[in-house]
């Protein structure tokens, strides 16, 4: 269980984005968040990525209530959630390989020695072939760049994902090709989603079931 | 049925492609080929939307056309700018001098609606003074008819007037998009230039946009727009150019293209048919690199119908180019 309860975030205590947003997903079950751009869809994922601290309210993960955040959430908790971005270029270290990139969490928690059987495992799921795996992200594409974050978020096998706007500056294809991967994943492993966005026709195509924004949240008085 | 490269003859077009290529020198001389024999035609009042995957070339040749590209690139082929008149000279993007292009072609004979309007805008200014010194650079608006003027251009791309005092940073993605559009069209330029101007809005944001730049084309402004947004596309284009891995592969009516008969080539199938709300199936495998290109169809590797024909490069002929087209639908 993934559960936000009357969850209020933002980035000024005294003016925050939203109030008072609840959701819950069930193990496995894949939900899509609809709302139009700075509705606060984007710092409510963070939350539910234990990436920002809300002003108030609760997650609970599994059962476990999470009361530390960023580098203060315990690792149990912080490797349970994966989280793919809207920006690939702002979020992979210029100075990685898409090797290195996609082996970071790895290395993070000290567990080197499975990169080379994972990356390869990993880079064939997204579709990245060859050569592509020893550049660095100025030398490959967009659609190849969020490949790698893709199989980024997927190397330590979370059972969350969390996916703010993953697919918004790609093409239809290379859409089509990372939502396969995403889905192909939650069915071995059994993961839930929470998928963010405002494309209605991709998040109902791709969800069980999805939200609006207004549904489960209220805008900041 | 009249094919597609041609105009209608009513209207002239206001640019003609042929045979545009460009290449970049790279160390060690290696080329990379990113765009190969580009050629179509675009007349007044008339929408052309040039789509593909990220990395094929799009943006490319829109900045061929601006004479904006960096110092080691090489280009081949024609890209005529004809003036209103028939009697005007046509310029050859290609080929004209910096100073012709600086001074007589942007912002004047074609306006460029950006990516990112947040980073096209000079961020110290407010909207109001960027549209100021636009028009007094490209109209000599006096400097006694600057208010109504600015209030003027503001109101063309839906620019709402209190809001002129704001700086960029102060302006949502939609609002940003607009104070862009309003600087494009001050010099009443009669081609428009978008290079994928719904990046990153939300959909009702796109469709406002995608209305808001037919607008200008049915009020007689040509428009390119360069987008991987199918949606976007297919709701203002007359037609469409797809292309992949530099070439321009079909290039039919928009009507067609998206609705019945469809797609002919097997590349433009693809893509629609990856769309969510059609198959949201993923064309298998990633574009070829420019540097690396296979001798024969770039597209054969990930095509379901490649033959042995495939090894040879097919020619754009009746609005497409590949060897396995589906058969166009004689009426």
């Amino acid at each position: 269980m993934l559960d936000l309860h009357a969850v209020t975030a933002g980035y000024d205590r005294r003016a925050p984005v939203f109030r008072d947003a609840s959701l819950t997903l069930a193990p496995g079950e894949s939900v899509g968040l609809l709302g139009p751009s700075g509705c606060g869809k984007s710092t409510l994922a963070r939350v539910a990525a234990l990436l920002h601290r809300p002003d108030s309210g609760r997650l609970t993960l599994d059962g476990e209530e999470v009361r530390g955040w960023r580098h203060r959430a315990p690792r149990r908790l912080r490797t349970a959630v994966g989280v793919v971005f809207q920006q690939p270029r702002l979020s992979a270290d210029p100075r990685l390989t898409l090797h290195d990139l996609i082996a970071e969490p790895l290395r993070a928690t000290g567990r080197r020695t499975e990169a080379p059987d994972r990356v390869a495992e990993l880079a064939a799921a997204v579709g990245l072939t060859g050569d592509l795996l020893t550049r660095r992200p100025h030398e490959v594409s967009d659609g190849q760049l969020q490949r790698a974050c893709l199989a980024r978020a997927l190397v330590l096998r979370p059972r969350w994902l969390v996916c703010d706007e993953m697919t918004a500056m790609l093409d239809a294809s290379t859409t089509a090709a990372l939502v396969a991967a995403v889905e192909e994943y939650r069915t071995a492993h059994g993961a839930g989603l929470l998928a963010v966005g405002h494309d209605r026709v991709l998040l109902e195509r791709w969800c069980d079931r999805t939200l609006e924004w207004t549904d489960c949240a209220k805008p900041a008085a | 049925m009249t094919p597609a490269t041609t105009v209608p003859p009513s209207a002239t077009p206001v640019l003609s492609v042929r045979d545009l290529s460009v290449r970049f020198r790279m160390r060690g001389g290696r080329h990379i080929a990113a765009v190969t024999g580009a050629s179509f035609d675009l007349a007044a009042g008339q929408c052309l939307a040039l789509v593909g995957e990220s990395g094929c070339g799009k943006s490319v040749l829109a900045s061929a056309l601006l004479g904006l590209l960096p110092g080691n690139a090489q280009t081949a082929g024609t890209a005529l700018l004809h003036g209103e008149a028939a009697a005007d000279d046509a310029v050859d993007l290609l080929t004209a001098s910096e100073r012709t292009l600086a001074r007589t072609v942007r912002g004047r004979r074609i306006g460029l609606v950006p990516q990112s309007p947040a980073a096209h805008l000079t961020p110290v200014r407010t909207v109001r003074g960027q549209l100021a010194e636009t028009l007094r650079e490209l109209n000599r608006t006096p400097r006694s008819a600057l208010p109504a003027a600015v209030r003027a251009a503001a109101d063309r791309a839906a620019f709402p007037a209190e809001l002129l005092d704001r700086y960029p940073h102060e302006l949502s993605g939609g609002l940003a998009q607009r104070a862009a559009t309003a600087l494009a069209l001050v010099g009443g330029a009669p081609l428009l230039l978008a290079d994928e101007p719904t990046t990153g809005l939300d959909r009702d944001l796109v469709d406002r946009t995608a209305d808001e730049l037919r607008r200008h084309a049915d009020d007689g402004r040509a428009l390119l727009m360069i987008t991987h947004d199918l949606a976007a596309a297919q709701r203002i284009a007359d037609r469409v150019a797809v292309m992949y891995a530099g070439r321009i592969v079909e290039l039919t009516d928009a009507a067609g293209f998206f609705g019945t008969p469809g797609p002919r080539h097997p590349y433009a199938r693809g893509l629609l048919a990856a769309l969510p709300e059609r198959d949201f199936r993923p064309i298998p495998g990633l574009p070829p690199e420019l540097g690396d290109l296979p001798g024969g169809c770039a597209f054969a590797p990930r095509c379901p119908r490649a033959t042995d024909r495939c090894a040879s490069a097919p020619v754009l002929a009746d609005g497409v180019a590949c060897h396995h087209a589906e058969e166009p639908v004689r009426a």
